[in-house]
């Protein structure tokens, strides 16, 4: 017995030239925030961008980006929707706004069947927006995906920096490049420069809390002017 | 059409089996279809065809139906999947993603979306005959 879908999966995403994981140990530390607007920074630079919100249970990226009312088209496969710029794929086509109630099999077989039946399209990027942890999801696009790379995500707490020292250490033990760490919603002062880079990773940069994001989610114009947006595409030329 | 999608795995991983298998030409090639995905047994046939190789030009393919079946994980209730019961909103869903079923069923006896797929999710490649080079 054989599973017809491992086969197709790197075919799907030949036309991509990189291929990069948006992830943490923590949920709450900004993830999502910033693979939707590194996506957007990157299209708006010119390159051809994917987004890819790979959380099945608790899918985001479409209410930080006003996402609504669109649908993938279907042909030989699923072909996403072209969205805001951005070529956008997530659960809620299928889930709608109804809770996803999914187990860690049913995840892995969930992220499998999207990942064999979507068509991405020639790009030049496309960010992968992981839920947190080392769960299902991060050990299936590690074994499914060989070429992906990690940004990672983290607060200054130690609390959220301990679990991406831990994923740091797996994807080092793996040989999975780590393009490298955001220090984001710095509320007072920087604290991780030093230990990522003691723990051989590259410190991207730091973004600070910003208050009046929140009253921006939902709506791309006004993320883009945000003090957040603004210290994401300083950071955007290292990746 | 994303049964074409599907096709395109069954075929891609029959030729990887056979290269592993070491066989020159297949003749049979055994896909379990599972009911809670909905394929179109006729699209998928066709598509099939299209997408065959030359080493298995001359193949047979049986698509052979497994009813979906489910187990609660809460009560132990089992039962089986009936289209009929599913909307067309959520038919949609479940066909693309199989594992949306635990978003639109929930278990006839208690209500819960915690169930097993026992049987019948999706499509599995069962088996690849042929003819090895000296046979």
């Amino acid at each position: 017995m054989s599973d017809p879908r491992i086969e197709v999966i790197e075919r799907r995403l030949e036309k991509v030239e990189n291929i990069i994981a948006v992830s943490s140990g923590k949920g709450g530390v900004g993830k999502s925030v910033v693979a939707s607007t590194l996506s957007l920074e990157l299209s708006s630079r010119g390159y051809s961008v994917g987004l890819f919100d790979l959380d099945f249970t608790s899918p985001s990226t479409h209410v930080i980006l006003g996402i609504q009312d669109v649908f993938p088209d279907e042909e030989y496969g699923i072909i996403p929707p072209l969205v805001k710029g951005l070529r956008y794929m997530s659960i809620i086509f299928y889930a709608l706004d109804r809770p996803a109630p999914l187990r860690g099999s049913e995840i892995s077989d969930a992220i499998i069947e999207v990942l064999a039946i979507t068509r991405w399209e020639e790009l030049d990027y496309l960010i992968i927006d992981m839920p947190p942890g080392m769960g299902d999801a991060t050990l299936d696009v590690i074994r499914l995906i060989p070429r992906i790379k990690f940004l990672m995500v983290s607060t200054p707490s130690k609390v959220a920096y301990e679990t991406v020292r831990k994923q740091l250490t797996l994807l080092r033990g793996l040989d999975f490049p780590v393009i490298g760490v955001i220090e984001n919603m710095v509320m007072h002062s920087l604290r991780l420069r030093s230990q990522v880079e003691e723990d051989g990773a590259e410190y991207l940069g730091s973004i600070n809390y910003d208050p009046v994001l929140e009253e921006a989610l939902g709506d791309i114009e006004r993320l883009k002017k945000t003090a957040m947006y603004a210290e994401l595409t300083k950071i955007v030329h290292h990746i | 059409m994303h049964e074409w999608a599907l096709a395109e795995g069954i075929v891609s991983t029959a030729v990887r089996v056979a290269e592993d298998e070491g066989l020159l030409k297949i003749t049979e090639i055994v896909i379990d279809i599972g009911e809670l995905q909905q394929v179109e047994h006729e699209i998928l046939m066709f598509a099939l065809e299209q997408l065959k190789t030359p080493t298995m030009k001359d193949a047979r393919f049986v698509l052979k139906p497994i009813q979906g079946r489910f187990r609660c994980r809460v009560c132990g209730e089992e039962w089986a999947f009936i289209p009929e019961t599913v909307d067309k909103e959520a038919s949609e869903a479940i066909h693309f993603v199989p594992e949306m079923a635990h978003v639109y069923i929930k278990c006839s006896q208690c209500g819960s979306p915690d169930f097993d797929v026992t049987e019948g999710r999706g499509v599995w490649l069962e088996s690849v005959k042929g003819l090895k080079r000296d046979e």
